[in-house]
C-alpha cells in the first residue's frame, strides 16, 4: 500500500554522501543519495555489487565506524536526524525502532548460543521481560515466521539450522520488537528459489501484520517487481532512477535500468540468439566518470552527458524521477517492449 | 599449425563411429559418501543420460540435490561408487589415471568461483599455458613455446581480452573477466566436453550476460559440447537445448529446453518455474512450495519430493517412480505427471 502524500514520510533521506579516505586520495562511495520510504511501503533498492547499496544501509543503521569514513547528508526518521544521533541514542533505536536482516544469517548469529538466547537477548534489551516472557514471546514470532515446532528450534544453535530456517530466525528477531522500519540486505540471496519465495511471501505479509516498512535491498529485478511497492536504481554510488515499480518496469527512462532489464534472460516468449548484454564493467568508485557514471558503457551516449557534474533527477511522471539527460532533451527512452500484458508461459 | 582454427573445428564431430553415437553416456551412476555414525549420503542416485555431440544440456536443481557431484563425476574428478560414464564410446569409469590423461584434454571444467580456480601466484599467461607443458601434440611431440605463445594470443581473442591480460595476475581483473580467463584456460586443449558449474551465478546481472553470450558463441563456433550446471532457470533457457532436473540426488524430468520449461510435467518442476521470481509487475503470483529440501542423508521414501508435492498421493510414499519417457525427449519420474499445461 503506497504511502498517503499527505502525511509525512517514515525516512527521509537527504543528500547522503558517504566516502573514505585511502593513501591520502577520498574514494566517494555513495553520493548524493535522496530517498524517502512512506508508512508500510517497500522500498527496493538495486543495484548491482559495488553499488553502495550496503553501505547506504551500514550508514542509516549507524553501522560505519572506521576510521577516516565521512558521512554526510541526513536522514530523518520519526523527527530525528538518525546521522547526528549518539551511540546511546542509535543503540536504542538500532532493534526497536530500525530492525536489519542480512544476506548471509550464519555470520549474523553468534554461533555459540541458541537461536532461542539471541532472539530473547533482544527482546530483554527493549523490554523489561523476565526470561520466561520473552522466551514465550520467542516462540510465538518463530512460530509466526513459519518455523516448524518453534519451542524446540529455539533451542538450537545456528548451524542446526537451514538456510530458511536460519533466514525466518533471523526475521523473526528483527521483528521481535515491532520496528518502524527493517532494512533488508539481500535476505533471499543465499536461499534457493523455492524457499525464497516462501522468505518474500513473508516479507510482502510483514507490512500488514506488523505495520513495517521495508528497505529491501537487492540486485534482482525479478525480487524487485514482485514485493516492492516503489524501486530506486543505483549505479554506481550514485541513483539513477527512482519512481513506482510499476510505472519502472513498464517505462525504464535511464538507459541502465533499461539495459538491465532488457539483459535478463527472459522465461518466456523467443529466446535471443543472443542476450542484449551491456557491455563493460560499472567503474571503480576512483575511476568514475565526472559526468554521467554509466556513460562510458551506454548507448546514448552524446556531448552533454560528459561533462561534470552528474545529471540530476528529472521529473518523468508522477514519482517517477531520472538521472539523465535524455528526457529533458526531448528524447524519453521508448517503453519497454517486455511487460506484463507479455503472457507468463 | 598444431592447433586447428575455429572453423576448422566446427567441421562434424571426430567421433570415429558417426554422428549419431552420445558424446557423454552416463548409465545408472551413484556417487555415496559414507559419513559419521554409519551414515550414507548418497549425492547422485542412480543418473542416466546421454549427450549427443554439439548439445548443451542444463542441469538444474537447488543446492544439495547432486547437480555439482555429478558434474564432477562426468569428467572424473570424483569417481563415481557404481554406474558407468562413457566418454565417445569408451568407459572411463575405471580408467587408469594413466591412460585417462591423454583423454583429459578432450574434456575440461569452468568452476563457479572465477577467484579461487586462479592460482593468484601466477600469471595468466603461465596458468594457461600450463596445460600445454603437460600435454602432448597429437603426433606425441612437446608443444613448442612458439606454439604456445601463439595458441594464447588466440585465446585471449577467442574470449575478447585484451593480449596485456597474460602478463597480469588474476587480482587484477574483474570477476567477469577472470570468468573469461577460467573459459579460455578450458578451451586451451580444444576440448569436445565443457562441463560449466554455475559459471555465470557469482556475477553481476549486466556482466553475466556477457558470459552466456560467450558460452553461446563459443558453443556454435567451436562446435563443443556443453553440460552447463546452474540453478537459474532463466540462464539454463538461454543456452540449453536439453534441460535434466535433480532433486535429491535423482533426475525428475528431462526433455527439450522448451518442453520442460514450458509444459514441465513433473509437479517439482512446475513450482520451480513458478518460483522464478520475474522482472514483471504483475505477473501471476502462485503459491510457494511448502517446506525445504530433505536433507540427502535421510530421503523420504518413496518419491523423494512426496513430503513436499501439492499433488501427494498414498503411493507417492512408498513406491519410487523410475524417470519414463511420455512423449518423444520428454521422460519424468512422478507417478501423477500433469500432462497438459492446465498450470500456466
Amino acid at each position: 500500500m503506497p504511502t498517503n502524500t499527505l502525511s509525512p514520510p517514515l525516512l527521509d533521506v537527504h543528500d547522503l554522501c558517504v566516502s573514505f579516505t585511502s593513501r591520502g586520495q577520498v574514494v566517494p562511495i555513495v553520493e548524493n543519495l535522496s530517498f524517502s520510504i512512506g508508512e508500510q511501503e517497500i522500498l527496493g533498492l538495486v543495484g548491482e555489487s559495488g553499488s553502495g547499496k550496503s553501505v547506504t544501509a551500514m550508514a542509516l543503521m549507524g553501522l560505519i565506524d572506521a576510521p577516516g569514513v565521512h558521512v554526510s547528508g541526513s536522514a530523518r526518521f520519526k523527527g530525528q536526524d538518525l546521522l547526528g544521533l549518539s551511540g546511546k541514542q542509535m543503540r536504542a533505536l538500532r532493534g526497536r525502532e530500525i530492525a536489519m536482516i542480512f544476506q548471509d544469517p550464519m555470520t549474523a548469529f553468534t554461533p555459540v548460543y541458541t537461536i532461542g538466547w539471541q532472539i530473547d537477548e533482544q527482546l530483554r534489551a527493549h523490554h523489561n521481560l523476565s526470561r520466561k516472557q520473552a522466551r514465550t514471546r520467542t516462540v510465538e514470532l518463530l512460530g509466526e515466521m513459519g518455523v516448524p515446532d518453534p519451542a524446540n528450534t529455539a533451542n538450537r544453535y545456528p548451524h542446526q539450522l537451514s538456510g530458511g530456517l536460519r533466514q525466518r530466525a533471523m526475521i523473526a528477531m528483527a521483528l521481535s520488537c515491532n520496528p518502524s522500519l527493517l532494512i533488508a540486505d539481500e535476505p533471499t540471496t543465499a536461499l534457493d528459489v523455492t524457499v525464497q519465495a516462501q522468505i518474500l511471501d513473508l516479507m510482502r505479509r510483514l507490512r500488514t501484520t506488523y505495520g513495517s516498512s521495508v528497505l529491501l535491498i537487492t540486485h534482482d529485478m525479478g525480487v524487485v517487481a514482485e514485493t516492492c511497492d516503489s524501486t530506486l536504481v543505483l549505479y554506481s554510488g550514485r541513483a539513477a532512477e527512482t519512481g513506482a515499480t510499476q510505472d519502472l518496469f513498464a517505462h525504464p527512462q535511464h538507459p541502465y535500468t533499461a539495459a538491465l532489464l532488457a539483459s535478463i534472460p527472459p522465461m518466456n516468449g523467443p529466446r535471443p540468439d543472443r542476450l542484449p548484454a551491456i557491455p563493460g564493467t560499472p567503474p571503480q568508485p576512483l575511476e568514475r566518470p565526472a559526468g554521467c557514471a554509466f556513460a562510458p558503457r551506454c548507448t546514448y551516449t552524446h556531448a552533454s552527458c560528459l561533462p561534470a557534474p552528474p545529471p540530476t533527477f528529472c521529473t518523468v511522471g508522477p514519482a517517477h524521477k531520472v538521472a539523465c539527460v535524455l528526457p529533458g532533451e526531448g528524447n524519453p527512452l521508448p517503453k519497454r517492449a517486455y511487460t506484463s500484458a507479455t503472457p507468463v508461459l | 599449425m598444431q592447433f586447428p582454427s575455429p572453423t576448422v573445428q566446427a567441421a562434424p564431430p571426430r567421433s570415429s563411429s558417426g554422428a549419431t553415437q552420445p558424446l557423454l553416456a552416463v548409465r545408472d551412476v551413484y556417487k555415496t559418501y559414507s559419513l559419521k555414525h554409519g551414515q550414507t549420503l548418497r549425492a547422485v542416485d542412480g543418473v542416466s543420460f546421454t549427450v549427443m555431440p554439439g548439445e548443451v544440456l542444463g542441469l538444474v536443481g537447488e543446492s544439495g540435490c547432486g547437480k555439482s557431484t555429478l558434474g564432477r563425476c562426468l569428467l572424473r574428478l570424483n569417481d563415481v561408487s557404481a554406474g558407468q560414464i562413457i566418454f565417445d564410446g569408451q568407459d572411463i569409469t575405471r580408467l587408469p589415471e594413466r591412460i585417462l590423461r591423454p583423454l583429459r584434454q578432450q574434456m575440461q571444467m569452468v568452476f563457479q568461483d572465477s577467484y579461487a580456480s586462479l592460482n593468484p601466484r601466477r600469471r595468466i599467461g603461465d596458468l594457461l599455458a600450463e596445460p600445454l607443458r603437460v600435454h602432448r601434440t597429437p603426433d606425441g611431440r612437446k608443444h613448442t613455446p612458439m606454439a604456445i605463445a601463439h595458441r594464447l594470443e588466440e585465446l585471449m581473442e577467442l574470449v575478447s581480452l585484451p593480449r596485456a591480460a597474460l602478463e597480469r595476475y588474476p587480482h587484477e581483473f574483474s570477476g567477469g573477466q577472470r570468468q573469461r580467463v577460467n573459459i579460455a584456460r578450458a578451451l586451451v586443449l580444444s576440448p569436445r566436453l565443457v562441463v560449466a558449474d554455475e559459471p555465470v551465478s557469482a556475477l553481476d546481472v549486466s556482466v553475466q550476460a556477457q558470459i552466456v553470450n560467450l558460452f553461446a558463441d563459443l558453443q556454435k563456433s567451436l562446435g563443443l559440447t556443453y553440460v552447463f550446471i546452474a540453478h537459474d532457470l532463466a540462464v539454463v533457457r538461454q543456452i540449453s537445448t536439453r534441460v535434466a532436473v535433480m532433486y535429491l540426488g535423482v533426475i525428475v524430468e528431462l526433455g527439450e529446453t522448451d518442453t520442460v520449461l514450458h509444459n514441465p510435467a513433473h509437479p517439482y518442476t512446475i513450482a520451480l518455474t513458478q518460483a522464478v521470481p520475474r522482472p514483471v509487475v504483475g505477473a501471476p503470483r502462485h503459491a510457494p512450495l511448502r517446506g525445504e529440501i530433505p536433507s540427502p542423508v535421510n530421503k523420504p521414501s518413496g518419491c523423494r519430493f512426496h513430503t513436499r508435492c501439492p499433488a501427494v498421493q498414498t503411493r507417492c510414499q512408498n513406491e519410487a517412480p523410475t524417470l519414463t519417457q511420455i512423449a518423444p525427449n520428454h521422460a519424468v519420474a512422478c507417478h501423477y505427471p500433469v500432462l497438459k499445461s492446465t498450470h500456466a
